[in-house]
C-alpha cells in the first residue's frame, strides 16, 4: 500500500476506518461496548496507542492480528486488569475508569484465558458457583450457621449450575476436579464459569487454541448459540482463521497495537494491510536485484 | 440434596467430627477410670489449645493459602486478654465455667481485632508480605507483653509501658506484671471446655470452607486472577478468613494460658509459631484432620520422649524427618490409597 520502508507499519500513518461495523439488527440500540483513543504505555513502551471500537449488543466481534500485536493488552485493559494510561471505556454507556477487575465483572463484563485459569482444585461444579457467586445472597454466618437460606439458596445454586454446565454437556463432570479435566473441557468450563457470571459482553481470549479441527467447528456453533440463548456481545481474540472468518461479524486488525483495519470477515480478507502485516510486505528491491 | 447423599466435603466433616468425639469419650473416660499418667492429664488442655492453633493456622496456610508465621502473636493476645478478664471477673463471677467461656470469647475478640489490623494494610498486597509482617508482629507483640503493667482496683483500670507506674490501691496487686507475665492464675481450663472449642472450630471451619465464602477462599488461593474476574472482592475474603483464624488462636490462647497457673510473653515466641506451622504442614495443607493428629500427636511426643533426657529433641526431629518422608512416599500413598475402598491410589497428589 505505502512505498514507506520503515519495518514497523505501526509508525505510519494507515487509513483507518472509523465506522462502527456493528451489524445491522443492532444498529437502533445504543452499543454495549465503546472505547475511544484507549491507550498504554509500559514505561517507554506503547503497547496499544489509539484503540477505537464499538460492539453491538449481540455482535460477535473478532480481535485478530499477529503475535505481539497487543490483543491480550487491549482485554486486559477492558477487564482493568491494566489500567489504560489514555482513553475512554464506556460499557452500555458507563465511564468504567473508575472500576476495578471485580467492579468491571459486575458491571457486566466476563472473561476468559489465554492460558487457562480455573480453580484448579475445586470441583468443576464449585468452578460455576463461583462464577455465581455474586449471584448468590447469603454472608458468611449465613454459611457458617447454616441458616434456612444458606440451604434454599446453595440448592438453587446447584441448579443454575447445571443448568449451565448441560450448555456443553459437562453435567457428568460436575464432581470432579477443574484441574483433572481434559485441556478442551478445561477451556468450554472456562467459558462456562464466565457466563455464569451473567455477562452482557464476553471475552474470548483463544478458545480454539489446541484444539482439532472438529472440536473448533463444535465451539463456532457453541459460540453462536450462547450468543443467541443469551442475547449477549461475544469479543475474541484468535489465530484460527476459519473460526474467525465463519463467526464474526465485525472483524478489528490489530499490529504493534495500532489498528490496521477494520471490518467485515470479507472486507478484512482482502485488505492489503492486513495481509502486509500477516505475510509480510513484497520486497520490490530485492526483485530488482535478482 | 440436603438429606439424601452427602457431598464428599460434608463426608469429609462429618468423619473428623466423630473422630474428635471419639477421641474426647475415650480420653474422658480413661481419665475418669484412673488409667491415665498424670503426665498424660496434665496435657490434656494443652494438646487441645493446640489443635484449635494448628486448625486455625490450616484455615490461613491451606485454605487461603497466604503463609503466616505470627499465629502465636494472636495465641499471646487471646492469653494475656483472656487471662486478665478471667481475674477482673474472679470475685464478680462466681461460677468457673462462666468465667472461662468469657475468657475465651474476650481473647477470641481481641485477637480477632488485633488479626484485622494487621490484615488491613497487608491483604491488599499480593505475594508473601503476610509471612513478613506477622513474622515482625510476633515479636513486636512478645515485647509489648513483656513491658506492659496492667491492673485494676476500685479506681477503674490502669495501664502502663516500660516500668511499673501503676498508682494502685493499696494491697491490690497488678495483673500483667511486665516481664515476669501473669501470675497466680487459677486454673479453671479443662478438658471439655477445650474439647467444645475444638468442636465449635471446627464446625465454623467446614461450614465456612463449604459455603459461599470459603468458596471464594479457595478460589482465591487457586488463582487470584481468575478469582478478580469472576468478580469475587479478593481483600475481603482474605480478611474474612485471616480474622477468623485470628480470633480461634486467641480463644486458644486463653484456654491454654488458664491451664497454668503462670504466664510469661516468653512463651509465645517465634518457636511457637513454628511449632504450630509444623503441625499443619505435617498434617496436611487444608486437611483439618491431619492438622489435629499432628497437633496432638507432637504435643505429646516430647513429654513421652522425656526418658532419653538430651536426645529428646534429636528423637523429635528424626520422627519428623520419618513423618514427612513417608507421607510423602509415593508406595506408601498407593499402598494405603488401595486399602481405602472405591478410591484410586493416591500417588499422584
Amino acid at each position: 500500500m505505502s512505498e514507506q520502508k520503515r519495518k514497523r507499519p505501526a509508525t505510519k500513518m494507515v487509513p483507518v476506518q472509523t465506522r462502527a461495523i456493528v451489524p445491522d439488527r443492532d444498529a437502533d440500540k445504543s452499543p454495549i461496548l465503546e472505547c475511544h483513543h484507549l491507550g498504554i504505555d509500559f514505561g517507554g513502551l506503547t503497547a496499544v496507542n489509539d484503540f477505537n471500537l464499538m460492539i453491538g449488543r449481540t455482535e460477535i466481534a473478532g480481535l485478530i492480528g499477529p503475535n505481539g500485536a497487543g490483543k491480550t493488552t487491549v482485554f486486559n485493559l477492558l477487564t482493568k486488569v491494566y489500567q489504560p494510561t489514555r482513553g475512554t471505556i464506556l460499557l452500555d454507556g458507563e465511564d468504567t475508569s473508575k472500576m476495578t477487575t471485580e467492579q468491571i465483572n459486575r458491571a457486566g463484563i466476563a472473561r476468559t484465558f489465554q492460558n487457562i485459569r480455573l480453580f484448579n482444585n475445586l470441583s468443576v461444579e464449585d468452578n460455576v458457583k463461583l462464577g455465581l457467586h455474586n449471584h448468590i445472597e447469603y454472608g458468611m454466618w449465613g454459611g457458617v450457621l447454616r441458616l434456612p437460606k444458606y440451604w434454599k439458596e446453595e440448592k438453587h445454586a446447584h441448579e443454575s449450575a447445571m443448568e449451565l454446565l448441560k450448555i456443553f454437556e459437562m453435567q457428568d463432570l460436575a464432581n470432579a476436579k477443574a484441574g483433572s479435566l481434559p485441556y478442551g473441557a478445561q477451556r468450554r468450563l472456562e467459558i462456562v464459569r464466565a457466563l455464569a457470571t451473567n455477562p452482557s459482553l464476553l471475552l474470548l481470549d483463544e478458545p480454539a487454541a489446541g484444539m482439532n479441527p472438529s472440536e473448533t467447528a463444535e465451539l463456532m456453533d457453541n459460540i453462536v448459540r450462547i450468543r443467541d440463548l443469551f442475547q449477549i456481545a461475544v469479543m475474541l481474540i484468535e489465530h484460527d482463521m476459519n473460526l474467525v472468518m465463519g463467526i464474526c461479524e465485525g472483524i478489528c486488525v490489530l499490529n504493534f497495537g495500532q489498528v490496521i483495519a477494520k471490518g467485515t470477515p470479507d472486507e478484512i480478507k482482502s485488505n492489503p494491510v492486513v495481509v502486509e502485516a500477516y505475510l509480510g510486505k513484497k520486497d520490490k528491491k530485492k526483485k530488482k536485484e535478482v | 440434596m440436603k438429606n439424601r447423599k452427602l457431598s464428599k466435603a460434608s463426608r469429609r466433616a462429618f468423619m473428623t467430627y466423630a473422630a474428635v468425639i471419639a477421641a474426647f469419650v475415650i480420653l474422658q473416660s480413661l481419665a475418669a477410670a484412673g488409667a491415665m499418667s498424670s503426665m498424660l492429664k496434665g496435657l490434656l488442655v494443652p494438646i487441645c489449645a493446640y489443635v484449635v492453633m494448628a486448625v486455625s493456622l490450616n484455615l490461613t496456610v491451606g485454605v487461603l493459602g497466604e503463609l503466616s508465621l505470627g499465629h502465636a502473636g494472636f495465641m499471646s493476645v487471646g492469653a494475656f486478654m483472656g487471662v486478665t478478664t478471667a481475674v477482673a471477673l474472679q470475685n464478680a463471677v462466681a461460677s468457673k465455667e462462666l468465667r472461662l467461656v468469657c475468657a475465651l470469647i474476650v481473647g477470641a475478640i481481641f485477637a480477632g481485632i488485633v488479626g484485622f489490623l494487621v490484615g488491613i494494610p497487608v491483604l491488599r498486597l499480593n505475594g508473601d508480605y503476610l509471612a513478613i509482617v506477622t513474622l515482625a508482629f510476633g515479636e513486636i507483640i512478645k515485647s509489648i507483653f513483656n513491658n506492659l503493667y496492667l491492673g485494676i482496683d476500685s479506681h477503674g483500670l490502669h495501664i502502663s509501658l516500660l516500668d511499673n507506674k501503676l498508682r494502685m490501691d493499696e494491697g491490690v496487686k497488678p495483673i500483667i506484671g511486665g516481664p515476669m507475665g501473669i501470675g497466680g492464675i487459677q486454673k479453671i481450663a479443662n478438658f471439655a471446655t477445650g474439647f467444645v472449642l475444638i468442636m465449635i472450630c471446627l464446625i465454623v471451619i467446614f461450614n465456612l470452607v463449604n459455603s459461599r465464602a470459603g468458596r471464594a477462599i479457595m478460589a482465591i488461593r487457586d488463582n487470584r486472577i481468575a478469582a478478580e474476574s469472576v468478580g469475587i472482592p479478593i481483600t475481603k475474603y482474605k480478611m474474612m478468613a485471616f480474622v477468623t483464624s485470628a480470633a480461634m488462636a486467641g480463644a486458644a490462647g486463653a484456654l491454654f494460658a488458664l491451664n497454668f497457673s503462670t504466664i510469661v510473653a516468653n512463651k509465645f515466641d517465634f518457636n511457637t509459631s513454628i511449632l504450630v506451622l509444623v503441625f499443619v504442614v505435617l498434617g496436611g495443607l487444608g486437611n483439618m484432620m491431619g492438622s489435629i493428629v499432628a497437633a496432638a500427636a507432637l504435643t505429646v511426643l516430647p513429654e513421652a520422649l522425656r526418658q532419653f533426657a538430651d536426645y529428646r529433641m534429636l528423637v523429635y526431629a528424626i520422627v519428623l524427618i520419618a513423618v514427612m518422608l513417608i507421607r510423602n512416599n509415593p508406595t506408601i500413598r498407593a499402598f494405603t490409597g488401595r486399602l481405602r475402598p472405591g478410591k484410586k491410589g493416591g500417588a499422584k497428589e
